[in-house]
């Protein structure tokens, strides 16, 4: 029973890292960037759930939609300002801007939050729940539930809907989907508000079940780029399936090798993935 | 060929001033200062022959860094050795490290590297936190007195300084060197367009190995120079990512794949860090980051190519205007 523990709630938070990964995954399939900052959006979105809750109050819905909503806008407003720039700049412009922004928020993040962790106060989602024989805490079942829904709801944006059609014309060429009446910019800006909103809402579901400081932007930046590996570049579905794995395995080696180790077993993994497999466990290659 | 015309006097004043420094500047604090602006240095400039000239960024040289830096005093620690042995055995390690993680991850496009090295960093970094052999958190102490010369531990800052200079000046002078022959155009073609270069005849792959190699022993010997200097290092000063922010930061603020980049880079940041720290105190280390990642944000959306760049280009422009009066 405790395995089953184990597995469950591995691939509940797997789901949660599944969602923020999808957000990273779609910058890097459509313009061949990869985002620095991307964790960095995932910690604001927890401090953006604290902030709503101790200032407006709230539940689960409001806090979520509010962390979803401002790191939309801050996504556009990145893009608009900085990423629609160094695109067309050279390389070292390109991994320097987004480095410097993690930087930046992260520690801007220890200055106005202090290094101290924090978990959100007066939580709705209290007490745990019993499934058949498995006690999890009720959140952690809520927020993983959620952000599996999330994703396969960004899929269905992506694959089924004219807007992810057009996200997926800009993808392709740019300049031809101009000639079809779609502006890649607004396209473009659209595309890093849903990724760092993905990242925010990850953030605030987090929040729900775990403390936290500003130092977890790091690591879950880290996670994204092991999950996008092994989902394979720009994939989203991948993207589910290798969040599920990674929550798998990290909850695992947590459980056997010790709660230190269940970063390096991850980090390790994308390191010899990188070695034996680099477009990714399910990339074409 | 402006680089034969220009520099002899500015590298001739360079070197002077630089000699003469710590002469002239006899207080401790500001040859401390010195030390620390040459460290930085030299450490960019390492940096540098792969992340300026081939443009691979790497955001993870902590890991090299580190590795010069924990062997020697490992090695003293263990059996009494001097760090003139462990330095040497730094670079042998840092290379093979370097090779491992260049000979997947160069042969693709360059964000897979730039992954690559700040993951490998991190996970050598809470290996090494974790890990009793080499201290687990607290980390490792150098001799505290040295035995002889050869423990490179001096009570005054002045032999730190000059043996600082001259690894300084060979940093440079490989760099210089290979910046007018065969490899310096390689590495230039390749930034410019691999792709193109490739076809060419350049052997793409083998000459960004080259890069990294050489910028992995450099900054290996960098790592080696800190803990002789501070007879100590803990995971975070050896292997933290702010030792690799700092590496990126010198050389693309003075300009990245430049021969004087880093050295500008470090001229302006290091007394800076210095004052900043002086005027806030301890608390004011997160500040000095938080102005990091807004500086190289800065310089990522205007000036990729550094401040070099934009003096070049002033003065271009100055020139035109005398050309256009003339």
């Amino acid at each position: 029973m405790v395995i089953m523990q184990v597995i469950v709630g591995g691939l509940l938070l797997g789901a949660i890292y599944a969602l923020f990964s999808s957000g990273l995954t779609l910058i890097w399939g459509m313009m061949n960037f990869i985002n620095f900052a991307h964790g960095e959006f995932v910690m604001l979105g927890m401090y953006v759930a604290l902030l709503v809750v101790v200032g407006i109050g709230g539940g689960p819905a409001v806090f979520g939609i509010a962390a979803a909503g401002a790191l939309f806008a801050l996504g556009v407003v990145i893009y608009a300002f900085l990423i629609r720039h160094v695109l067309r700049g050279p390389m070292i412009a390109q991994i320097l801007s987004t480095f410097g922004l993690a930087l930046l928020l992260r520690y801007a993040a220890f200055w106005f939050f202090s290094a101290n962790f924090v978990s959100l106060p007066g939580n709705a989602l209290s007490g745990t729940i019993d499934l058949g024989g498995i006690f999890l805490p009720v959140a952690q079942v809520v927020a993983g539930s959620v952000a599996i829904v999330l994703t396969l709801l960004l899929q269905f944006l992506l694959t089924r809907t004219l807007i992810g059609s057009m996200l997926l014309a800009v993808a392709e060429d740019p300049d031809a989907a101009t000639l079809m009446g779609i502006r890649p910019d607004r396209i473009q800006a659209l595309a890093w508000g849903l990724s760092a909103g993905a990242a925010g809402i990850a953030g605030a579901l987090l929040a729900t079940a775990y403390p936290w400081s500003p130092s977890v932007g790091e690591t879950f930046g880290l996670i994204a780029f092991v999950v996008v590996a092994f989902g394979g570049f720009g994939s989203v579905l991948g993207s589910l399936y290798a969040g599920l794995i990674i929550g798998l395995i990290q909850a695992a080696s947590g459980f056997w090798l010790g709660v230190i180790y269940k970063d390096v077993v991850v980090y390790a993994l994308f390191v010899a993935l990188l070695w034996l497999r680099p477009q990714g466990l399910m990339g074409k290659a | 060929m402006k680089k034969l015309a220009a520099p002899p006097l500015g590298l001739t004043l360079l070197a002077v001033g630089l000699v003469l420094y710590p002469l002239l500047f006899s207080d401790a604090f500001y040859r401390d200062i010195g030390v620390t602006f040459l460290l930085a240095a030299i450490a960019a400039s390492a940096w540098n022959i792969v992340g300026g000239y081939a443009g691979q960024i790497s955001v993870g040289h902590s890991m090299f860094f580190g590795i010069g830096a924990y062997t020697p005093v490992l090695f003293y620690t263990l059996w009494g050795w001097p760090p003139l042995v462990g330095i040497p055995v730094g670079i042998l390690l840092s290379l093979a490290l370097a090779a491992v993680i260049g000979l997947p991850t160069l042969r693709l496009s360059g964000h897979y590297f730039s992954m690559a090295t700040i993951a490998v960093a991190e996970l050598i970094r809470i290996l090494v936190g974790t890990w009793n052999f080499v201290g687990a958190a607290i980390g490792l102490q150098g001799p505290a007195r040295g035995r002889a010369w050869w423990d490179l531990t001096f009570r005054s800052e002045l032999p730190y300084y000059y043996i600082f200079l001259v690894v300084l000046g060979i940093v440079l002078a490989v760099t210089a060197t290979f910046e007018s022959r065969r490899f310096g155009y390689y590495v230039r073609a390749i930034k410019a367009g691999e792709r193109a270069a490739k076809s060419l005849g350049v052997p793409v792959h083998w000459t960004k190995m080259q890069a990294l190699l050489l910028s992995a022993a450099f900054t290996s010997i960098a790592g080696s120079l800190y803990v002789v200097k501070t007879g100590f290092v803990d995971p975070g000063s050896g292997f933290g990512i702010l030792v690799s922010v700092q590496m990126v930061i010198v050389a693309a603020l003075g300009g990245a794949g430049t021969l004087y980049g880093p050295l500008l880079g470090a001229l302006i940041l290091i007394p800076l860090q210095t004052a900043t720290n002086n005027w806030l105190g301890g608390g004011g280390s997160g500040l000095t980051f938080i102005i990091y990642g807004g500086i190289i944000v800065l310089i990522a959306r205007f000036e990729p190519g550094g401040l070099s760049e934009l003096w070049h280009r002033l003065l271009r422009k100055r020139w035109k205007r005398v050309d256009a009066t003339a």
